[in-house]
């Protein structure tokens, strides 16, 4: 044990104010993307992050795929024929808005990424003559050869270059300070977003930034279901860190959301499995890796219809008849036969048929370029990989030409979950969105992963980029209105309560039990009995258990700050799945009382949102599931001047 | 609470970093880089920084990316996440 002073100078009553026209709240892929497009319509833009803008958020260690880049000149699918595959392969239950503009413009944000310093193509020359390659663009692609519409790149190079583009364009940048909640303005007729209030995770100096128009871009919630008491950093995919504030404090503000009675048995949680891409496998970055049994018998791959492919180069191509698919083994946890990738037999199917457990992915089989391109790049620049995978196997001797590395767990995923241990995966529940990624809040944008079926890189990319332009376009034929001050003070003397005590409870026990509740209470199978027994206890902890909380220092209090954060979040949960009466399988959603699956007059999205100047009523509403109606018109009404620009 | 305020490093669950102090020269742009703000500066300047909170730990490798000095800091990965090879 040892005992140190605090390293930074302590601000715990120190308020420091500032203006902006544009806020952005979550500096990860989505909130740069955001910066970099309001900071280039010449508006003062401030970005406020939680850890360090340099390498913060799920993407900022790396990046392998640049998912639905359909407008790159190889691509042989449309925008809207990928759009709405990916509607289609989910049910409809999928946001077509920022798919539609990953879809358009994601490409775009790639070429503008080149020109910042980022790496998207080979150009060392190492896969000349490889069939994934374009020998003219450089560019290699992954998945379907044919198509080329998700490319491989380099993206440890991408958040270092988005960093100092935002810096070069002036974004005034906040690293350390967590956005705590949003400033609101509920008198008028419909509730106006002023700003938001921060609190440095090193000095405990509080913020209050006022702003003409504000972006949401703090992803999604996690720690829910899942939650490590001795590893806590690794209890889920993503960064500790990044554990959903944005949700908590856009419900509180009033914001309305879709989908988030929807959630996943567990895929990833580093306490449980292995580290995500680290153990052999076919899927995402190893597509499409050979595999062997124990005995070194090659493991089969079929078609959609079960024919075994005779060759390697045959899995990244489509099956006889099929124009495209998506992700090898479904984009999906259901694909549809229209969109279905090749894959190896079933587990259960190998195992009966006599292949011996366990199975090994058989790079030294690879062909050359298929090999160098998984471990090389895939590996070498996937998130989370470089160093804790890539450099250090290599350092334990691990050489793909000659090794086989073993595979862990049910279906290629390195881990297996029990029902209730659940997790936000799988484009799940978030922020509803307009054409103009704006909220049901005015002043309110949002993008990345904090709106509603998002998923991925170049969908955070691209909304972030579109979600900055439009809320810039706002903010300039706006004016600052002044805060309420009682909200500010409320808030600040919310966050100041946890740090006047000198015992209590940690945030870790608060954490655990709030994931232990929903195990309980919203596991896998739901009834309104449970779901209300889960509520009821969710709120005894909020009024019972909060004020116990301790910190010892600005660390802490963003920790406990965060585990509020994380209840709130699961009260929102809950409330999403009681207002859902049917089953549904594309949303993995069973309720015992209402067992039917997916009803007719319930294909619908259903929102949630908090009416604040009626008692806090959570307010239930739907919309169509196609309620973005025409993808292509729509876009081009919105985004004349966008499209103007890029002819010219 | 006080100006001045004392936190201790806990047990040692994990070890996630290892610094070598034949290399590293504190200038801190691994503590500048970790998101999760797992390392606080060494209070003595030019020393290799302290990890204050290996538990959280997200093993993302940013700090050893952002160094400057090969060899001077290392990731241990969780020891019960080693994984097995063999030759083929
Ligand atoms: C290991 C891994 C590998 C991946 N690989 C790929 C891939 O190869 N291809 C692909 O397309 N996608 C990949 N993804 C997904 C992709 O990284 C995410 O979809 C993308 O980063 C989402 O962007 P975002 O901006 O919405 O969220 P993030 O990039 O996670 O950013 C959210 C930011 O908000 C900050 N924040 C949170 N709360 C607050 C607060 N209260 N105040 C201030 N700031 C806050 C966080 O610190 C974080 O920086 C991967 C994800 C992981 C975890
Ligand atoms: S590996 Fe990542 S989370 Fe861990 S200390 Fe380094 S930068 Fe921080
Ligand atoms: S480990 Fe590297 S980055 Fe960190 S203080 Fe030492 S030299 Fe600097």
């Amino acid at each position: 044990m040892r005992e140190l002073e605090w390293a930074y100078p302590l601000r715990w009553d120190e308020v420091k104010e500032v203006s902006t026209d544009v806020l952005i709240l979550g500096g990860g892929i989505a909130g740069c993307w955001a910066a970099i497009a309001a900071a280039k319509k010449g508006l003062k833009t401030i970005l406020v992050e939680k850890g360090a803008t340099i390498r913060s958020g799920a993407g900022g260690s790396g990046c392998d795929h640049w998912e639905s880049a359909a407008t790159n000149p190889c691509s042989r699918v449309t925008p809207e024929e990928l759009t709405m595959a990916m509607i289609k392969d989910h049910n409809g239950y999928n946001n077509g808005i920022s798919h539609y503009i990953e879809c358009r413009e994601g490409y775009d944000r790639l070429l503008d990424l080149e020109r910042m310093g980022g790496k998207i193509r080979d150009t060392e020359n190492e896969f000349v003559g490889a069939e994934f390659r374009d020998e003219k663009t450089q560019f290699l692609f992954s998945y379907d050869y044919e198509n080329r519409f998700t490319l491989r790149v380099w993206g440890t190079t991408f958040k270092p270059a988005l960093y100092k583009e935002c810096k070069r364009l002036g974004v005034e940048i906040y690293d350390r300070v967590m956005a705590t909640s949003l400033i609101t303005d509920v008198n008028k007729q419909q509730t106006k977003v002023l700003g938001a209030t921060g609190v440095n995770g090193r000095t405990g100096q509080f913020f209050v930034f006022k702003s003409k128009a504000t972006i949401l871009c703090m992803a999604r919630p996690t720690r829910i279901w899942l939650f490590s008491l001795g590893l806590p950093g690794i209890s889920e995919f993503r960064p500790l860190q990044c554990m959903g504030d944005g949700h908590a404090m856009a419900w509180k503000a009033g914001v309305e959301f879709t989908m988030m009675e929807k959630s996943l048995r567990g895929q990833w949680s580093g306490e449980r499995s292995y580290p995500p891409y680290g153990t052999g496998n076919t899927h995402n970055t190893w597509y499409a890796c050979s595999m062997v049994d124990a005995d070194g018998k090659e493991i089969p791959w079929i078609d959609r219809d079960g024919n075994i492919l005779k060759s390697v180069s045959q899995r990244y191509r489509p099956s006889p008849g099929q124009k495209f698919f998506l992700k090898g083994g479904g984009e999906s946890e259901f694909p549809l036969y229209e969109y279905q990738g090749p894959d190896t037999l079933p587990i259960e199917n190998l195992l009966q048929n006599g292949y011996k457990l366990p199975f090994y992915a058989d790079l030294p089989s690879m062909p050359l370029h298929e090999r160098n391109v998984i471990w090389n790049v895939m590996v070498a620049q996937e998130g989370k990989s470089r160093i804790p995978i890539f450099q250090r196997y290599k350092e334990a001797g691990f050489n793909p030409e000659k090794d086989l590395l073993q595979s862990y767990g049910e279906g290629w995923t390195s881990a297996s979950f029990l029902p209730r241990e659940r997790q936000l995966f799988g484009i799940p529940g978030g922020i509803v969105n307009d054409w103009n990624l704006k909220t049901n809040l005015e002043g309110l944008y949002a993008a990345g992963d904090q709106l509603f079926a998002s998923d991925c890189n170049g969908h955070a990319a691209a909304t972030g980029y579109y979600a900055g332009r439009h809320a810039a376009d706002y903010a300039i034929q706006t004016s600052q209105s002044n805060l309420n001050d009682q909200q500010v003070e409320f808030e600040r003397r919310r966050v100041k309560s946890l740090t006047n005590k000198s015992e209590g409870i940690g945030w870790k026990e608060f954490n655990l039990a709030i994931t232990r509740i929903m195990q309980n209470y919203c596991g896998e199978i739901k009834s309104r009995e449970l779901l209300n027994i889960g509520l009821k206890l969710l709120e005894n902890l909020e009024t019972i258990e909060v004020p116990k909380l301790y910190v010892r220092n600005p660390h802490e209090l963003i920790r406990s700050l965060e585990v509020i954060n994380i209840l709130i979040n699961a009260k929102l949960i809950i409330n999403s799945c009681l207002v859902r009466k049917a089953s549904s399988k594309h949303l993995h959603f069973i309720r015992s009382d209402y067992p039917e699956m997916d009803p007719i007059e319930w294909h619908k999205f259903i929102t949630v949102k908090l009416e604040n100047n009626k008692n806090n009523k959570v307010k239930v509403g739907a919309l169509p599931i196609d309620y973005y109606s025409s993808l292509k018109e729509n876009y081009e009404i919105y985004n004349e001047d966008y499209i103007k620009k890029r002819i010219i | 609470m006080e100006k001045k305020i004392y936190v201790d490093q806990g047990s040692r669950i994990v070890n996630p970093i290892h610094f070598d102090q034949n290399f590293c020269t504190g200038c801190n742009r691994c503590v500048e880089a970790c998101q999760v703000d797992v390392f606080i500066p060494n209070p003595e300047r030019k020393k290799t920084p302290i990890v204050l909170y290996p538990t959280e730990c997200w093993y993302c490798g940013c700090c050893v990316m952002e160094c400057p000095n090969p060899n001077a800091i290392r990731l241990n990965p969780p020891l019960m996440n080693q994984i097995y090879w063999k030759r083929k």
